[in-house]
C-alpha cells in the first residue's frame, strides 16, 4: 500500500515532483560539476607541482641568501682572469666564465643531507647544486668611465636600473658577449629524487655511477635544439675562478613541461668542486615515507636545518599563476559558492512546494487520520515521497553531474600554469627562474650601466655589473580532467535523500499538525 | 454504546468564542439508527465529530462503551477510529490515485493486516454494495453513488461497533439518495451496528429508530413515528 500510494500519488503531481526533482537536481548537479571541476584542478596543479619536484619529491629544503648579498646580480672582477683590480686599459681582452651559484640560494651543508635523510617519516633525501654558468667575452673600448654611477637594480633580462651615470655605457655593453646559462648539480646516487626524475632521455644515455667524478654532462632537449648541441659535444662550463672546463655531453634529457629546467645536469661532486661549494649544496630534495608524513617531516626538517625554507606541495602551490591558478580561485570560491547557493534554494524550494502540496491534500490526511492512520504513518508517506523525488533528483543530478564535468572537460580542456614568476624567493619553483632579478643591495657609488639591466652588484668597481642568463618564468598548458569519483556520486545522492528528507520533514510536520476535524471541516 | 453528559464544545473564531455544543445529554444504546437534524452551523457536525474522537469535548464527558473519550490519549483515540467507528461522508472523501479496492484497504492499514486478506476483504465489501465490478476503477471513473458506495464499504470492511454518516446523500440525486439510505439501512439490520446520521432531509431522517434535533447547540431527542 505504501508503496502504491506513493507512486500513484507522485504520479498525480508529476509536473511538481519533476520540478522539484530538476531543482534538486540542478543543485546536484552544480555540486558534482564544481567538485569535479575543483578535483581537476587540484590534479592539474599537482601534475605541475610533481613535475617542479620531481616524481617521488614531497619537499625541498633551500635557504635564502642573508640580507644584503649580491641577490641576482653578478660580480666579475678584473682581478679574475687579467689579475688586476685597476680600470682595465682599453683594448684589453676579456674572456670570463664563472660558475657559481648565481646569488639566489645561500648554501646548505652536504651533513644535512644526511641529517634530513635520517629524520623520521623520511624515505629519502638528496642533495642538488643549482648553479649559473656567465660568460662574458669581448675587448674593453677607449670610453671615459669617470662620470660612472648610479646604476643597480634589474638583472640581465629585468628593464630595471637606473642609467644616472653618464659616460658611454651602451657602446662599452655592445664590446662583450654576455651568455649564459644553468647548470644543475645532480645526486647520482639518488636519481629517483630530484631534478632529473622527471626527464626522460632521448639520445644517449643518463649518468651512472662510473660518472661521478667525470667531466660529463646531460642538456635539455629544448636547450639542445636551440644550440645544436648532441650527444658527444662538447660544452665549456667554467668554475668559481672563471676557468672553463670542457664536459661531454653523454644524454639529450627531455623535461615534462611546467618543469623546473636546467640547461646542463652534471654530477653533484663535480659542480661542487667547479663552483668551489666542496660539501654543500643549495637545494635538498626529500621524500616522505608516506602523504600524512609530509607536514610532520616539514617541520621536523624546519627545526633540523635552522633558518632554511621548507617547501612542500601546498606551500608551492601559492606559487603558481596563470589560468590554473584562477581556476582554483573560480573552483573553491565562486563555484562552491554557488553550489551551496543552488542547492540551499533546491532544498529551500522543495521544502516550500511539498508544504504547499501537503496543504492541498489536507482533506485527504484528515480522512486518513479519520480511518485511525497515525501521524506517523501519515509522515511516512509523505516523507517516502520526497525522498523518492529526491532520489529521482539525486540521480539526474549525477547525469547532468557528468554532463557539466564534460562540459568543463571539454571547454576549459586546458589550463595554463607560470611558476614561480617572482623572484627573491627560495623556494624550487621561484629560485630557479631568474626572469626580471633584482640587482640586489648592493654598495653605494657604483653602477654606472642601468638602464639595460646590465646594472646591479654596486662597489666601488664600475665594472661590477649585474647578470643573470635570461630565463622567463614558464607557462605551461595543463590539461584539465574534471574527475567525477564514485565518492563524489555516493555524496551526492545522499544531498539529494538528504533534500527530500528535509522537504518531507517540513511536509510531514505540516501534516503531523493536521488535526482530523479541521481538516476535514476546512473543506466541508 | 454513547453516554454523553453535559458535553460543550467552544472554539475561537476571530476575536470571539463560538459555542458549538452547549451541554449535550444523550445516550445512544448499542444498534440504534439516531438521525440528527437542525439548521446549519447549530452543532451537529461538531457532535458527530467528538462522537467519532475527532475532535474533543472542552468539558463533559463523552463514554463510548465505558470509556471516556475526554481522558482518552491522542494514540488511543486513533487506535479507537481505526476498530470501532466507521466515517461516512458528505463529500466521500476517497483518495482520487488508488482505485475503490485500494481506498477500501486505507481502512485496514492501520489494522495490520497482510496484504492478501485486505485485498480480499475489501473486494468482498466492495461486493457487499454492489460494486464488485468496479474494483479497480479510480474514484474519477465512477459516479457519486458508487463513490458513496465505496465511502460506506471503507467504512463497514473493517467491521465498527459504530457508523457515523455525515450528509452522506447530501451530495446525490433523489433517486441515488433512496439507493444509499436502501443499502445502509440493510446493512444496519445485517450487521447489528450503531448508525448515526446527520442529515438536513426529512426523509432520510425519518427512517431512522429515533430523531435528534440540534439548535443551538443543544440536543434534543424523540422517537420517530
Amino acid at each position: 500500500m505504501f508503496f502504491t500510494y506513493l507512486w500513484r500519488e507522485l504520479r498525480r503531481r508529476m509536473r511538481q515532483a519533476i520540478f522539484i526533482a530538476v531543482g534538486l537536481a540542478l543543485g546536484i548537479g552544480l555540486v558534482i560539476t564544481v567538485t569535479a571541476a575543483s578535483a581537476g584542478v587540484k590534479n592539474a596543479q599537482a601534475s605541475v607541482l610533481h613535475s617542479l619536484y620531481g616524481v617521488g619529491t614531497d619537499i625541498t629544503v633551500t635557504k635564502a641568501p642573508a640580507a644584503g648579498s649580491n641577490g641576482g646580480g653578478f660580480g666579475f672582477s678584473f682581478t679574475q682572469g687579467i689579475g688586476t683590480r685597476t680600470r682595465p686599459k682599453a683594448g684589453t681582452k676579456i674572456d670570463n666564465n664563472t660558475l657559481s651559484g648565481g646569488g639566489t640560494l645561500a648554501s646548505i651543508s652536504s651533513a644535512d643531507v644526511t641529517s634530513i635523510a635520517k629524520l623520521d617519516n623520511v624515505a629519502a633525501a638528496a642533495g642538488g647544486l643549482t648553479l649559473t654558468d656567465r660568460t662574458i667575452t669581448g675587448t674593453v673600448p677607449a670610453i671615459n668611465f669617470n662620470n660612472g654611477g648610479g646604476g643597480g637594480g634589474g638583472g640581465f633580462n629585468g628593464g630595471g636600473g637606473n642609467s644616472s651615470g653618464s659616460g658611454n655605457p651602451s657602446s662599452f655593453r655592445s664590446a662583450f658577449n654576455i651568455g649564459g646559462f644553468t647548470v644543475n648539480g645532480v645526486d647520482i646516487t639518488n636519481g629517483e629524487l630530484g631534478p632529473l626524475s622527471n626527464g626522460k632521455v632521448t639520445a644517449g644515455r643518463t649518468f651512472t655511477s662510473a660518472d661521478e667524478s667525470s667531466d660529463v654532462a646531460l642538456v635539455d632537449s629544448s636547450y639542445a635544439t636551440q644550440n645544436k648541441l648532441k650527444v658527444g659535444s662538447k660544452v665549456a662550463i667554467g668554475n668559481s675562478k672563471a676557468v672553463a672546463t670542457n664536459f661531454t655531453i653523454i644524454g639529450i634529457v627531455s623535461e615534462p613541461a611546467g618543469d623546473d629546467v636546467a640547461n646542463y645536469y652534471i654530477p653533484l661532486g663535480v659542480a661542487q668542486t667547479l663552483a668551489n661549494m666542496k660539501n654543500d649544496v643549495n637545494t635538498i630534495y626529500v621524500a616522505a615515507t608516506n602523504g600524512q608524513d609530509i607536514s610532520s617531516v616539514a617541520s621536523s626538517i624546519s627545526k633540523a636545518v635552522p633558518g632554511s625554507t621548507v617547501t612542500d606541495e601546498n606551500s608551492l602551490a601559492s606559487e603558481v599563476t596563470g589560468s590554473i591558478s584562477s581556476a582554483a580561485s573560480l573552483a573553491n570560491n565562486l563555484g562552491k559558492w554557488l553550489a551551496i547557493a543552488v542547492l540551499v534554494a533546491a532544498f529551500l524550494l522543495a521544502s516550500l512546494l511539498t508544504m504547499s502540496a501537503v496543504s492541498r491534500r489536507v482533506r485527504e490526511f484528515g480522512t486518513l487520520k479519520a480511518l485511525g492512520w497515525k501521524s506517523r504513518r501519515v509522515i511516512g508517506q509523505v516523507m517516502g515521497e520526497s525522498i523518492a523525488i529526491g532520489v529521482v533528483g539525486g540521480l539526474i543530478g549525477v547525469a547532468l553531474g557528468f554532463g557539466g564535468a564534460a562540459l568543463v572537460g571539454h571547454f576549459a580542456h586546458s589550463l595554463t600554469a607560470t611558476v614561480g614568476s617572482t623572484t627573491g624567493s627560495a623556494t624550487p619553483g621561484g629560485a630557479r627562474f631568474f626572469g626580471g632579478g633584482t640587482g640586489g643591495t648592493g654598495g653605494t657609488g657604483g653602477g654606472g650601466f642601468g638602464g639595460g639591466g646590465f646594472g646591479g652588484g654596486g662597489g666601488t668597481n664600475p665594472f661590477r655589473g649585474g647578470f643573470t642568463p635570461a630565463r622567463t618564468a614558464p607557462t605551461v598548458a595543463v590539461p584539465l580532467h574534471a574527475p567525477v569519483t564514485l565518492e563524489v556520486i555516493v555524496v551526492a545522492v545522499v544531498l539529494a535523500i538528504l533534500g527530500g528528507l528535509i522537504a518531507g520533514s517540513f511536509g510531514g510536520w505540516r501534516a503531523a499538525r493536521l488535526r482530523p476535524a479541521a481538516a476535514l471541516s476546512k473543506v466541508a | 454504546m454513547y453516554k454523553l453528559m453535559g458535553v460543550t464544545k467552544d472554539y475561537p473564531k476571530g476575536r470571539q468564542t463560538v459555542h458549538a455544543l452547549r451541554g449535550v445529554d444523550v445516550e445512544i444504546p448499542d444498534g440504534e439508527w439516531l438521525a440528527i437534524q437542525g439548521p446549519t452551523g447549530h452543532g451537529k457536525s461538531t457532535l458527530l465529530q467528538i462522537l467519532g474522537g475527532l475532535d474533543r469535548a472542552t468539558a463533559g464527558n463523552v463514554f463510548f462503551d465505558g470509556r471516556d473519550l475526554t481522558k482518552m490519549r491522542e494514540t488511543e483515540m486513533t487506535k479507537m477510529r481505526a476498530t470501532s467507528i466507521g466515517f461516512i461522508f458528505q463529500t466521500f472523501n476517497l483518495i482520487p490515485t488508488l482505485s475503490a479496492q485500494e481506498n477500501v484497504e486505507t481502512a485496514l492499514v492501520p489494522l495490520g493486516v497482510s496484504d492478501r486478506s485486505r485485498r480480499a476483504r475489501a473486494a468482498e465489501a466492495l461486493n457487499s454494495v454492489g460494486l464488485g465490478d468496479r474494483l479497480k476503477h479510480l474514484p474519477g471513473e465512477l459516479s457519486g453513488g458508487q463513490q458513496q458506495r465505496v465511502a460506506i464499504a471503507r467504512a463497514l470492511v473493517k467491521e465498527p461497533k459504530v457508523l457515523l454518516a455525515d450528509e452522506p446523500t447530501g451530495n446525490l440525486d433523489e433517486d441515488t439518495r433512496d439507493e444509499i439510505i436502501g443499502l445502509l439501512e440493510k446493512l444496519w439490520q445485517e450487521k447489528g451496528l450503531s448508525l448515526i446520521i446527520v442529515t438536513h432531509d426529512s426523509s432520510v431522517a425519518r427512517r431512522a429508530q429515533r430523531l435528534g434535533t440540534m439548535r443551538n447547540g443543544k440536543l434534543t431527542v424523540r422517537q420517530t413515528v
